[in-house]
């Protein structure tokens, strides 16, 4: 078995609303940045042990799907390094 | 009828809806996640609040509580299952009902009263009212915006499984009589049974006559009776 960190990171679907990104770009402006959009995110760092860093995403993926992230409005993806 | 009000850590309208159900002669009890449903449920309510302290997405921790498996084996039964508000979220999250509740277009929490066009009035959820009806129920938000993929979307619509849609006092469904920039006014959705309902305004705090301003969400909570 290998030690591995996977990292989720869950985004809103394109086109779906973020009004707390919009808030943020806004703050941001008021502070006299310019920038054209914004988004946000949600990153989880999972450090799990498996036997290859495939069953390591595998295992991840799955995570996500049952709760990390909602399918209905979220896109995610999973990146696995040896920890 | 024993109406099961699933309480997880942080819900909040519990004893409201006990007490709103109790008052229509309904009998209820609240009923600890942990303890699963009682044998004799048939009916459940989940119940607004803020479980687990809306951690992850609202809904998202007491959807994977090991009672959500009893609630959608109840449901597909037949059991009447009503979400409010958080259980709403809670029942989304379980895939209970299409869709998700997210954060309001206006970031903010919300508590107003608002009006509602009753879509469906052959569910047990609005038999006490008609087709078309408005009627007022305060919402108590900040993530209740629906959000639904196009194609998800469409189905609803095409299966006529939306139950309210926020308007004006007259009917009119207008974004200005959106509070929270839901996908189509959507303010409650049916499952795949006309059972199974989940709402974000709140019907138990539009039960009591000397609670506030209006008794009209005593009609969906009769679909107890």
């Amino acid at each position: 078995m290998t030690a591995y960190t996977a990292t989720v990171t869950v985004r809103l679907k394109r086109g779906v609303l973020d009004p707390e990104a919009e808030t943020t770009q806004q703050a941001l402006e008021r502070l006299g940045f310019e920038l054209s959009d914004l988004r946000s995110a949600d990153r989880f760092e999972v450090d799990l042990e498996a036997a290859d860093a495939d069953e390591a995403a595998d295992r991840a993926d799955e995570m996500a799907e049952r709760l990390l992230a909602n399918p209905t409005i979220h896109d995610y993806d999973v990146a696995v390094a040896e920890r | 009828m024993t109406v099961s009000v699933v309480q997880f850590g942080g819900s909040n309208c519990d004893r409201d809806a006990v007490r709103a159900l109790a008052h229509l002669g309904i009998d209820a009890e609240r009923v600890w996640h942990e303890d699963g449903l009682p044998s004799d449920t048939d009916g459940i309510v989940l119940p607004g609040g803020f479980s687990y302290g809306d951690y992850l997405r609202a809904g998202a921790m007491a959807a994977r509580a090991p009672v959500m498996a009893e609630v959608r084996s109840a449901a597909e039964e037949g059991v009447p299952v009503i979400g409010i508000c958080n259980g709403a979220q809670i029942g989304s999250e379980s895939g209970l009902t299409p869709g998700a509740f997210t954060t309001n277009a206006s970031a903010r929490f919300q508590c107003e009263p608002v009006h509602l066009r009753v879509e469906r009035a052959d569910t047990p959820w609005t038999a006490a009212y008609d087709e078309g009806e408005v009627i007022e129920v305060p919402i108590a938000h900040g993530e209740g915006r629906f959000e639904i993929g196009e194609d998800a979307h469409a189905d609803l619509v095409a299966d006529d499984r939306v139950l309210f849609r926020y308007c004006d006092a007259d009917g009119n469904v207008t974004d200005a009589a959106n509070p929270n920039g839901s996908t189509d006014s959507v303010a409650g959705v049916l499952g795949e049974r006309e059972t199974v309902a989940v709402l974000m305004p709140h019907p138990e705090r539009a039960t009591l006559p000397d609670l506030g301003r209006s008794t009209d969400g005593a009609g969906i909570l009769r679909a107890f009776a």
